[in-house]
């Protein structure tokens, strides 16, 4: 018997696809979530938005704040560790959440080095905008990758950007002869083994899930029409007018991507979406997406 | 004659299902609609979240549907959340869902995702062990005079069958091996045969 193996760890994230993951900030808000038929929550002390408008350094969450949740609900927690901060991560662990997200929402801890996460039994989801950037981070041991997007704002356009650039790259990686692969592993900072792997299997080792700026049930078919496992929805809900309703087309849009009568009906009397950031607006550190790379 | 089997897929690990039916020699394909149950020989339901797989059958006629598909004599298998899914009594009293096995499930029993595992699991009816992966899995508590036992894990039931009805807390389709996948096209293909020669 084997605890926290690859096969464990990639598996769990496996189980989540074609659902959407939800930022709630207690114990009532999850269960709103869970009731919506969200495939997971995670437990934040404040989501994006507020994050944002508060400034200052943003940490993991209160350990109270994600027990509370993980005792309203049966489905897995996952909960934000900053970049680099591996004790963050060890706590998270040892609180015994479902998931760690080294996350470019909070304050990054560390400039240079991610957390090796091999060192975790709990698995990891990690932001990329790239492909470069999602296969060093499944070389450090994330489990699951989502689009960095641009958290916080209720705007698309980032996590389309991102995930339109890893899809082409990945296309194109897979047309590659091996001479080609050798210096794209070079060019891209990866493993060539790794590489090697999009090219034979066409897909990343984990599943890709969609994130940062998902504000409407439209964005969340968008985003698995470009090839999403399943979607983040971070502010959009709990900063709109009916956040069970909201909530619950969310998921119904992200299952049936494809029928668009559904998603008509189900987006119908929603309310006022979360206002949203015009992305040309945000400059340096305001940019959640530069944090690392 | 081609066995077709479709993988409920509201949401979960659905590709992952079909890969291993292909590969167990049966054709494959993704339900999202209740009208297309009517051409497939049997149906899996596969692992994902169990409230949110459930939420979905109600809202799109899935929970009569596949009572139905059942009452016809057609198989169905389910995986992890699946399992859930198919049984007449869920611990704790959640509501249960197509209420088709009789057995009490247990979810989450082996605890949170640090205790998910894998391991080798004698499974009866298979020549070999198999390789499980547990994942957040549940598992059965009690069963009925008619459901039979297939897998003891640790003094816990984790795989048992109800004549036409399959199910495990494991996920056979997470590793390359399909003699599980297979297991359940064979019964697939018996039902087909029974009809026919009706």
């Amino acid at each position: 018997m084997e605890t926290g193996t690859t096969r464990v760890k990639r598996g769990m994230a496996e189980m989540q696809k074609g659902g959407v993951i939800m930022d709630v900030m207690n114990a009532e808000q999850a269960k709103i979530a869970e009731a919506a038929g969200a495939v997971a929550v995670m437990a934040l002390e404040r989501v994006p938005a507020d994050i944002r408008a508060a400034g200052g350094v943003a940490r993991m969450a209160d350990p109270t704040v994600v027990e509370e949740v993980m005792k309203a609900v049966s489905i897995p927690v996952m909960a934000k560790a900053r970049i680099g901060h591996f004790v963050e991560a060890k706590v998270l662990e040892a609180l015994g959440v479902d998931y760690i997200d080294e996350s470019e929402v909070l304050t990054p801890a560390d400039e240079v080095y991610h957390i090796d996460k091999h060192q975790f039994t709990v698995p990891f989801v990690c932001g990329a905008k790239d492909l470069g950037e999602a296969l060093r981070r499944i070389q450090e041991g994330a489990s699951m990758i989502r689009t960095k997007g641009e958290p916080g704002t209720g705007n698309i356009v980032e996590a389309v950007r991102h995930m339109r650039l890893i899809m082409s790259q990945i296309r194109k990686v897979q047309n590659m002869s091996k001479d080609e692969l050798y210096n794209e592993a070079k060019v891209l900072g990866v493993p060539y083994d790794l590489l090697r792997y999009v090219h034979e299997n066409g897909k990343l080792p984990v599943v890709n899930f969609a994130a940062g700026g998902v504000a409407t049930p439209a964005d969340a078919a968008l985003m698995m029409h470009l090839g999403a496992d399943g979607v983040f929805v971070g502010s959009g809900i709990f900063k709109s007018d009916n956040p069970e309703k909201f909530a619950r087309a969310i998921v119904e849009a992200t299952t049936h991507y494809e029928d668009y009568a559904l998603i008509a009906e189900v987006s119908k009397n929603l309310g006022t979406p979360m206002k949203g950031i015009e992305i040309s607006q945000l400059t340096g550190y305001d940019r959640m997406q530069d944090r690392s790379v | 004659m081609t066995i077709k089997i479709g993988v409920l897929a509201l949401q979960g690990a659905v590709a992952e299902h079909i890969r291993s039916l292909q590969q167990a020699g049966a054709e494959a394909v993704a339900v999202k609609r209740v009208e297309q149950l009517s051409e497939l020989h049997g149906l899996v339901i596969p692992g994902g979240e169990s409230t949110t797989i459930g939420k979905l059958m109600r809202k799109y006629g899935f929970i009569e549907a596949i009572r139905q598909f059942a009452a016809d004599g057609k198989p169905i298998f389910g995986t992890c959340a699946g399992l859930i899914v198919l049984a007449q009594r869920i611990d704790g009293g959640e509501e249960a869902h197509l209420g088709l096995m009789d057995m009490t499930v247990v979810r989450n029993a082996f605890g949170r995702q640090r205790e998910s595992f894998e391991t080798d699991l004698e499974v009866a009816g298979l020549d070999r062990p198999l390789r499980a992966v547990f994942i957040r899995a549940p598992l059965i508590k009690e069963v009925g005079p008619d459901v039979e036992v297939l897998s003891v894990y640790k003094g816990e039931i984790v795989a048992a069958r109800q004549n036409r009805l399959l199910a495990c807390s494991f996920h056979p389709e997470l590793t390359d091996d399909s003699a599980l996948h297979a297991y359940f096209v064979a019964m697939a293909e018996e039902a087909a045969a029974e009809k026919s020669v009706k």
